[in-house]
């Protein structure tokens, strides 16, 4: 990893690029820093802190945030010696010789055979307009500024303070579309698709930490069009004190004494009026890097107009230099999933490219032979970790140190600035080995996150992986008793001492290989599962693709055209094509899934399709079934022929059908089925759908009056250009109030032509209109496919509460599920337009292929076993699992349960069902966890197990 | 069972079980309806032998719903800090306490098999489970399954600390003596406890 380095120029071609690289000093050797950061104690030069916004103070030697990587210090141009040749205290102060001030630039070359471009964004500088009075009014801050000031990492520790008094502010206004949603010179014309749901975690958070704040955000349309941003927009609006209040709004002026601020709005009820803030947060939108034309310059590839990369409608993740990928923000504006999807995917188009010298660099990793200690009575080292100041700072840690030394069977205790960084684990290791350490306690966060580190350290270390224990100091104690420092010490002491109970009672486990089949199969022959199979078999496997339809394509194969033009049609025809020709893939027509049984690296699924019955052996799955229509019940959908659904729309404009390209008015009424108590989902593309029918309508007939009724137009991202296009060319836009939506009746025009009377309460206006429609197009929900239970139920994954199949991190891991080896990708997982969702399909592609690129998979070793001596062979356990991984088996000692340990999860309820405890799951025992319950309570001499131990 | 007695046993006054929402847990076996279960039959069995079911609370949340763990651990803490210590709070004396809960834990074993042959639940809603503990039916096959051996199991830690005479016995598990003979009679059939003649008593066997 190369940090600090900037790329010069960009020779060569796909495969073989030749990148010369520009490293910039940092006047710290990286191999010796430790990160201790008594160098940035010492420092005596004070600057703006660029990380915390400038709103504090850091040192010109500096780490640059708590979870940097690597987490070590660089002097910045602020530095003392750097720029007058004088100080050089921190050469002094390092333990470890780590400053260098001689360091210079560094020049190198290296030789790629791809590159992804991940420049991200940049938050937009309001600073360059002055009607945000931004830099003017000490009280206005950007929502950058805003997200560190709620941060405990950040300028005040986590307290929300105002620049002019230090005081807390309890009134706060968020203005929306700073910088985004304006044609006005120096603004984006873009959504930024990002800015509402910021702006409601940040009203979230505040009224976290104040429960009195009082909250009003100015916004337009609120667009909470991603998975669950609906019920979070909802969980914030009705928060107590919190307004939002849809209006545009000036920042008048700052109170000369007190420094608040007030704000011009106006609302239909009151008109305009003025109100006074302690502080005004500017939701500021997302625009290209600062660098974008020197980095197409450097990288030969072309900017669309609002400077961010060029990209293909049909595959957003290649850009017009071959062998160089796009991801994530520089795509455009979106959010935390969307750059997930595109950096995986944009790493499996890679492997597409690279795939004939796949492996040629790897190493295998060795670890040092495992220590028998099965003899040795239990000598416990506990490290405890500073987490930077998110435990060091509430936690006495070295209070907290001395009393883990005077507990039995502790060898040694110490305590460590952050136990994850390089350095830590390595002293960790190293101590294991010098001290004779047989069990290792990390004091430290939730083993969730780097449980899996500190295994592989203790592994390093000569001993069982399974001789860690975590104890978790920080989710469970310093985050929240941030307040209660003296008890969260004490607590952090009985956390520890729990942890040290069940570390005395821990074995010594073994994992085991299984092998990797090296097949796929995709669920689903839509665009998002032929896309995903085709990325998979150009990465030779083989893949099953099932379709339950006769022809492949999905919902695809009703959409004509997409909003920038792209004819869906000949592009589902090449995709098609591509499938059938591609001699890896096998296609299942009018597939149906049977049975699936299984587990990561070795599923067996039957099908039964035009091929009648196959059992098909796989690796990984990916599920792709895409989602379906609601037929709608309201507006008269199914009584009037004229009522009809926007997919229908499109259709038969496409068919240049008279009945429509002819109507003189048409009416659409948008979220028809969503957005309400039974799906209370926005469906994401429907207000593009319209605005794009609209659009193609006003080209053929010119004349014809379209209204398109909506709530909050959600044409997030760079669709907000059409939608601005859309008005201007008279296409009329009126919001409605879901309290009051449009009425739809049969009737007849002024001149006596029968039409469909649409009533609707204009808001701005304030009364009622009456429009006359010959044609009423619904935008109707999109909802879960009607496989999905099945499916679900088949691979044993879960769905979210609308319906659609729930990832296993919403943000983190958007094209996995909690159960391993399966994937999802496209509508299935929700709603989403054509190049999210090819963005998607090559996301699970990647992930597909990290696991199909390995030739084995790791077990766990804390699964389930059976003390035959102590089994009645009753069946409980057998009747509990329902992942069916117990089975009775014939001993010599008689009818016998015995865990399949490939196929157990570990989750114990088996052992909660055996009336004799013969079954128990291995590291997670119920003596083990009996002395946590012990020990929590108890003073440790009195402990049962400890004396057993001793 | 085990683990919440163990925390009752070690003096504590509360104990709360977290879970994940109904129907959302991470693994098909849904283990979240089986602590549901296990914890109204455990109020059950609290309510039995005197202590305020109210000592034990489950609630279902997400990882996400932070509020919801806090203000349920908030009002869970209020509530049992409302209630008093375990026991004294109930009238009960420290002895007899530790003697009520051994004899709990003593019939874990047979109150698991009981749970699977009589009392397990198809996986339904939270509703249709709240409505069979509370059923006329579930409280006829408490009664005749873990009520008359908790009782058994009471008499006999009883006993174990001296013998006594029924009418004592009647007093300390708050039962009514003709009950208590009832299990005393069905114990001495299986030789568990003899009447001490000269005591006028009943001990041991």
């Amino acid at each position: 990893m190369l940090t600090y380095t900037e790329v010069n120029s960009v020779e060569g071609e796909a495969g073989d690029f030749k990148v010369s690289l520009t490293k910039k000093p940092r006047y710290v050797i990286e191999d010796r820093c430790t990160g201790c950061t008594i160098c940035v104690e010492y420092c005596p030069a004070k600057y703006p802190d660029q990380y915390n916004q400038e709103i504090s103070m850091n040192k010109a030697v500096h780490i640059y945030f708590a979870q940097a990587i690597p987490l070590i210090t660089y002097i910045d141009e602020s530095c003392l010696y750097l720029k007058e040749k004088k100080c050089r205290i921190c050469e002094g102060v390092c333990k470890n010789n780590a400053i260098d001030l001689n360091q210079t630039v560094e020049r190198k070359d290296i030789q790629v055979g791809a590159i992804i471009l991940a420049s991200g964004i940049e938050p937009f500088d309001p600073k360059t307009k002055k009607e945000y009075r931004y830099g003017e009014f000490a009280n206005v801050v950007t929502s950058m500024d805003y997200e560190r000031l709620l941060c405990s990492t950040g300028p005040y520790q986590g307290d929300i303070l105002r620049a002019s008094d230090m005081k807390h502010p309890h009134k706060i206004a968020w203005i929306q579309c700073i910088g985004s949603r304006r044609v006005t010179s120096g603004d984006n014309s873009y959504c930024s698709a990002v800015c509402c749901t910021y702006t409601q975690k940040q009203v979230i958070v505040t009224k976290d930490h104040d429960a009195e704040a009082d909250c009003t955000i100015f916004h337009n349309d609120i667009r909470s069009y991603g998975k669950d941003f609906e019920r979070f927009f909802e969980r914030t609006d009705k928060l107590p004190g919190v307004r939002f209040i849809r209006s545009y709004t000036s920042i008048v002026k700052e109170d000369p004494i007190t420094k608040n601020i007030t704000i011009r709005y106006s609302t239909t009820e009151d008109g305009v009026k003025e109100e006074e803030f302690d502080m005004v947060v500017l939701s500021v939108g997302l625009t290209p890097p600062a660098d974008a034309a020197s980095i197409a310059d450097k990288y030969g590839i072309k900017l669309n107009s609002h400077n961010f990369c060029e990209t293909n409608p049909v595959n957003p993740m290649i850009t017009n230099r071959p062998g160089v990928f796009v991801s994530g923000g520089f795509q455009g504006p979106v959010d935390i999933p969307e750059s997930v999807f595109s950096a995986s995917g944009a790493s499996s188009q890679i492997g597409e490219l690279l795939n004939y010298r796949r492996g040629n660099l790897a190493r295998e990793r060795i670890y040092p032979p495992e220590r028998d200690v099965s003899g040795e009575k239990p000598r416990i080292g506990i490290f405890i970790c500073h987490c930077g100041a998110n435990i060091g700072r509430i936690v006495n840690v070295p209070e907290t140190v001395e009393y883990c030394k005077t507990l039995p069977n502790v060898v040694h205790a110490q305590e460590q600035l952050f136990s994850c960084a390089t350095n830590s684990a390595k002293e960790i290791s190293d101590m294991t080995r010098e001290k004779g350490l047989n069990r290792v306690i990390v004091a430290a966060c939730s083993p969730r996150t780097l449980e899996p580190l500190f295994r592989d350290t203790v592994r390093e270390a000569g001993i069982n992986q399974y001789y860690l224990e975590m104890a978790n100091i920080r989710e469970h104690n310093s985050w929240v008793h941030s307040k209660e420092k003296d008890d969260a010490t004490q607590k952090a002491k009985d956390i520890i001492r729990k942890s040290l109970a069940r570390a005395c009672l821990l074995e010594p486990l073994q994992e085991f290989d299984l092998p990797v089949n090296k097949a796929a199969l995709v669920v689903g022959g839509g665009v998002a599962g032929m896309n995903c199979a085709l990325s998979i078999a150009r990465q030779g496997h083989e893949v099953h693709l099932l379709e339950m339809d006769s022809e492949l394509g999905g919902i695809a194969r009703r959409i004509h055209y997409t909003l920038d033009g792209l004819d869906v049609q000949e592009y589902l025809r090449d995709l098609i094509r591509n499938v059938y020709q591609n001699h890896l893939i096998y296609v299942y027509h009018n597939a149906e899934i049977t049975d699936a049984s299984g587990y990561v690296g070795n599923f067996v699924t039957r099908v039964k399709s035009e091929k009648g019955t196959s059992e098909i052996k796989h690796g990984a799955a990916v599920i792709a079934i895409g989602a379906d229509l609601y037929t709608p019940s309201e507006y008269l959908y199914g009584q009037d022929d004229r009522v009809i659904t926007h997919l229908d729309l499109e259709d038969r404009v496409n068919k240049g059908d008279e009945n429509i390209v002819n109507a003189q008015s048409l009416v659409m009424i948008q979220c028809v089925g969503c957005r309400n108590e039974d799906r209370n989902y926005c469906s994401r593309i429907c207000c593009s759908q319209s605005v794009k029918n609209a659009l193609k309508l006003k080209d053929v007939n010119p004349d014809m009056d379209i209204y398109i009724l909506f709530r909050d137009m959600r044409t997030y991202g760079f669709n907000e250009d059409y939608y601005r296009d859309a008005s201007n060319r008279d296409i009329k836009f009126i919001r409605f109030e879901p309290q009051e939506p449009p009425e739809v009746e049969p009737g007849e025009s002024d001149e006596g032509r029968p039409v469909l009377k649409v009533t609707v309460t204009d808001f701005v206006l304030g009364n009622k209109l009456l429009l006359d429609a010959d044609i009423v197009s619904l935008a109707t929900a999109v909802i879960p496919s009607e496989a999905t239970k099945n499916v679900a139920s088949q691979f044993k994954v879960t769905l979210s509460p609308d319906g659609f199949f729930k990832e296993a991190h919403v943000k983190l891991r958007p094209v996995e599920f909690g159960t391993d080896g399966v994937y999802l990708c496209g509508m299935a997982h929700y709603p989403k337009f054509l190049r999210e969702t090819i963005n998607q399909a090559y996301g699970a592609a990647g992930r597909v292929l990290t696991l199909l690129s390995r030739d084995v998979v790791v077990a766990s070793g804390s699964v389930c076993e059976v003390d035959e001596n102590k089994c009645v062979s009753c069946g409980a356990c057998i009747t509990a699992c329902t992942y069916g991984a117990i089975d009775f088996y014939e001993t010599p000692k008689g009818r016998k349960a015995r865990v399949n340990s490939v196929l157990c999860k570990g989750d114990g309820l088996c052992n909660t069902k055996c009336a004799t405890n013969a079954i128990q799951l291995k590291h997670f025992t119920d003596e083990e966890l009996l002395s946590e319950i012990d020990a929590a309570f108890t003073e440790f001499e009195d402990l049962l197990p400890l004396k057993r131990c001793c | 069972m085990e683990f919440v007695l163990r925390a009752f046993s070690n003096g504590m006054d509360g104990v709360f079980l977290g879970g994940c929402r109904l129907n959302e847990c991470n693994y098909i076996t849904h283990g979240n309806y089986h602590a549901l279960s296990m914890v109204l039959l455990f109020k059950k069995i609290m309510e039995r032998i005197g202590l305020n079911p109210e000592r034990i609370k489950i609630e279902f949340m997400s990882g996400a719903e932070a509020n919801i763990f806090v203000e349920t651990v908030n009002g869970f803490v209020r509530k049992v800090k409302e209630l008093g210590p375990l026991g004294q709070a109930e009238g009960i004396s420290e002895a007899q306490l530790k003697f009520k809960l051994e004899a709990i834990s003593r019939l874990v074993p047979y109150i698991r098999l009981v749970e699977r042959e009589r009392l397990r639940m198809p996986l339904g809603s939270e509703d249709s489970y709240h409505k069979f503990f509370s059923s006329d039916e579930f409280e006829r096959l408490f009664n005749e399954t873990i009520g008359d051996k908790l009782a058994i199991s009471q008499i006999i830690s009883l006993l174990r600390e001296k013998p006594l005479p029924t009418a004592e016995m009647a007093k300390s598990l708050g039962l009514t003596p003709s009950e208590v003979s009832k299990h005393l009679n069905t114990s001495s059939r299986q030789g568990l406890v003899r009447y001490d003649e000269s005591q006028k008593c009943f001990a041991l066997a």
